[in-house]
């Protein structure tokens, strides 16, 4: 084991320039993926924003006593989908729209008459907020007999389901295709490493060297280029974060478990794509 | 030792290598392949350490039959043989004493044993002032040297050259081939594929001839006949 890591070690030595070309290599297709990521996370943070707003109104039909409303909202509250449900009555709706009314305080403030209905709100959980869940939660609200109407803007919600769809999907295709690309491209280096050493491996062999002795060193060697890349190009996406955040736009950086996955990713295919070519070379010579 | 049994081996396109050759090498002999090139003195060599496999006819070496090894087992084979080839075939990038090391790290030997053993070889191959030295800093003859001092740090039961002395000038040679007569001296086999035919009649040892693949001479075989045919 310490001999396999003297030798992975001893390659980089022996070939500075040919190593930090693959691991300048490897870091460069791991920041395209890792761009594309901070996209895909920055686009996901904003559905979420978007979604934080889905919310079912169930308007009550006036004059209905408070005791009944209390229990129904402690109801609501129970169903699986969703995360609170506040009961707003008729004076504090009023008051609620003076406040964001401004243009209509005058009216407002001229009426002898409260006009609008006391209302039950309701959030649901941030994994329920589809077209489909809501329904469902806004058909239970309108089961209850003191409800006279349930809102919550259906085609805003359907549209939102689309875009999130659509947003999946492309991610996922662009995601596989910027991932595939950095594969072939990683492989290919770490292919030319190999080819280079090749000679070297003959001789190996003709020393009685085993197959599992040669191939070791190449495989750490392989993981430790790929860890690097996956560094240098968190490194590499920071930056680009970095100057987004300050001439563009508010956003995101990668949570640490995404951070990890990437540098994870790089030591895998360093790890499997030395295996793969050392193995078709072991197998040739 | 080594023994050939009516081996026979095609080319990959077409065409032998070798016809139906016999031979048997025994322990502590010292044999000359000879022939022209192409007379597939390499391929002898190369069925020996069990790079290629015979097309028929059986090979047998210090006990293994190479074309029953697992690939696996292959490097153990190697382990008990010295190889040496024309172009030294040296780690460009390691010091004399790293090339020779590196014979007994694959064998997984004790690192607290290697660094006695390698300075034992190259002692014994006259190299021990350069152990420091890269390949390209010593001459033909020295790189030659080390390679051979790999080839026999691990104890090896027999040698094999293959044209040891065909880069190397004519003092560089004299020495090289004087080493292999003490290596054999010594008790190790040594079988040494070369065209040089100066070399060959320099000493009394046993000659192999092929010619385009066929054993056309044996002295061990033909001699001790000529011998009982004259009365």
């Amino acid at each position: 084991m310490n001999l396999t890591i003297r030798e992975a070690l001893l390659a980089f030595r022996r070939a500075p320039l040919l190593s930090a070309l693959s691991v300048t290599t490897i870091a460069f297709s791991l920041f395209v993926v890792g761009l594309f990521g901070l996209v895909a996370v920055n686009l996901q943070d904003a559905l979420r924003g978007v979604a934080e707003r889905v919310e079912i109104v169930a308007y009550l039909l006036p004059g209905t006593p408070i005791e009944p409303i209390t229990l129904a909202t402690k109801d609501i509250e129970a169903f699986p989908e969703v995360q609170s449900a506040t009961y707003v009555s008729e004076d504090s709706a009023l008051a609620r729209a003076r406040a964001e009314l401004v243009e209509f305080r005058d009216v407002l403030q001229e009426l002898e008459r409260n006009p609008l209905p006391a209302s039950i709100e309701v959030k649901l959980r941030p994994r329920f907020r589809d077209a489909d869940h809501v329904n469902d939660v806004a058909e239970r609200l309108r089961g209850f007999g003191f409800v006279d109407d349930v809102r919550f803007g259906r085609d805003w919600v359907e549209k939102l389901d689309r875009l999130r769809q659509v947003a999946a999907a492309v991610g996922l295709v662009v995601g596989a295709a910027f991932a595939v690309v950095a594969i072939i491209i990683i492989g290919t280096t770490i292919r030319m490493a190999v080819l280079q050493r090749s000679r070297e491996i003959a001789i190996m062999r003709l020393v009685g060297a085993t197959n599992g002795f040669i191939r070791r060193p190449f495989l750490l060697q392989g993981a430790i280029k790929g860890m690097l890349g996956g560094l240098v190009a968190i490194g590499l996406s920071y930056g680009a974060y970095t100057l987004i955040n300050r001439w563009l736009i508010q956003a995101s950086f990668f949570s640490n478990e995404q951070a990890v996955a990437i540098v994870g990713f790089g030591t895998l295919i360093g790890l499997f794509g030395s295996a793969a070519s050392v193995g078709r070379h072991l197998r040739r010579v | 030792m080594i023994k050939f049994t009516n081996v026979f081996k095609a080319f990959p396109k077409g065409g032998l290598a070798l016809k139906d050759v016999s031979f048997h090498i025994a322990k502590g002999e010292f044999v000359f392949l000879t022939g022209h090139s192409g007379a597939g003195k390499s391929t002898v060599l190369k069925l020996v350490y069990a790079d290629e496999p015979v097309t028929s006819g059986e090979v047998r070496v210090s006990g293994f039959n190479p074309a029953d090894l697992r690939p696996r087992d292959v490097p153990m084979l190697r382990r008990r043989l010295g190889i040496v080839f024309q172009d030294f075939r040296l780690l460009e990038d390691r010091t004399a004493e790293e090339n020779v090391a590196f014979a007994l790290e694959v064998t997984g030997a004790r690192r607290s044993s290697i660094a006695a053993r390698v300075m034992r070889v190259l002692t014994q191959v006259g190299l021990a002032a350069k152990a420091q030295a890269y390949p390209r800093e010593l001459s033909g003859g020295e790189q030659q040297r080390v390679a051979i001092a790999r080839a026999l740090v691990n104890e090896p039961s027999v040698l094999l050259a293959d044209e040891p002395t065909g880069n190397l000038d004519e003092r560089a040679t004299r020495g090289v081939f004087q080493l292999l007569r003490d290596i054999n001296a010594s008790g190790t086999a040594v079988v040494m594929a070369t065209h040089d035919l100066d070399l060959v009649r320099q000493a009394p040892y046993r000659v192999i001839e092929l010619q385009e693949g066929a054993l056309v001479y044996d002295s061990a075989v033909d001699e001790s006949r000529d011998q009982a045919a004259t009365p």
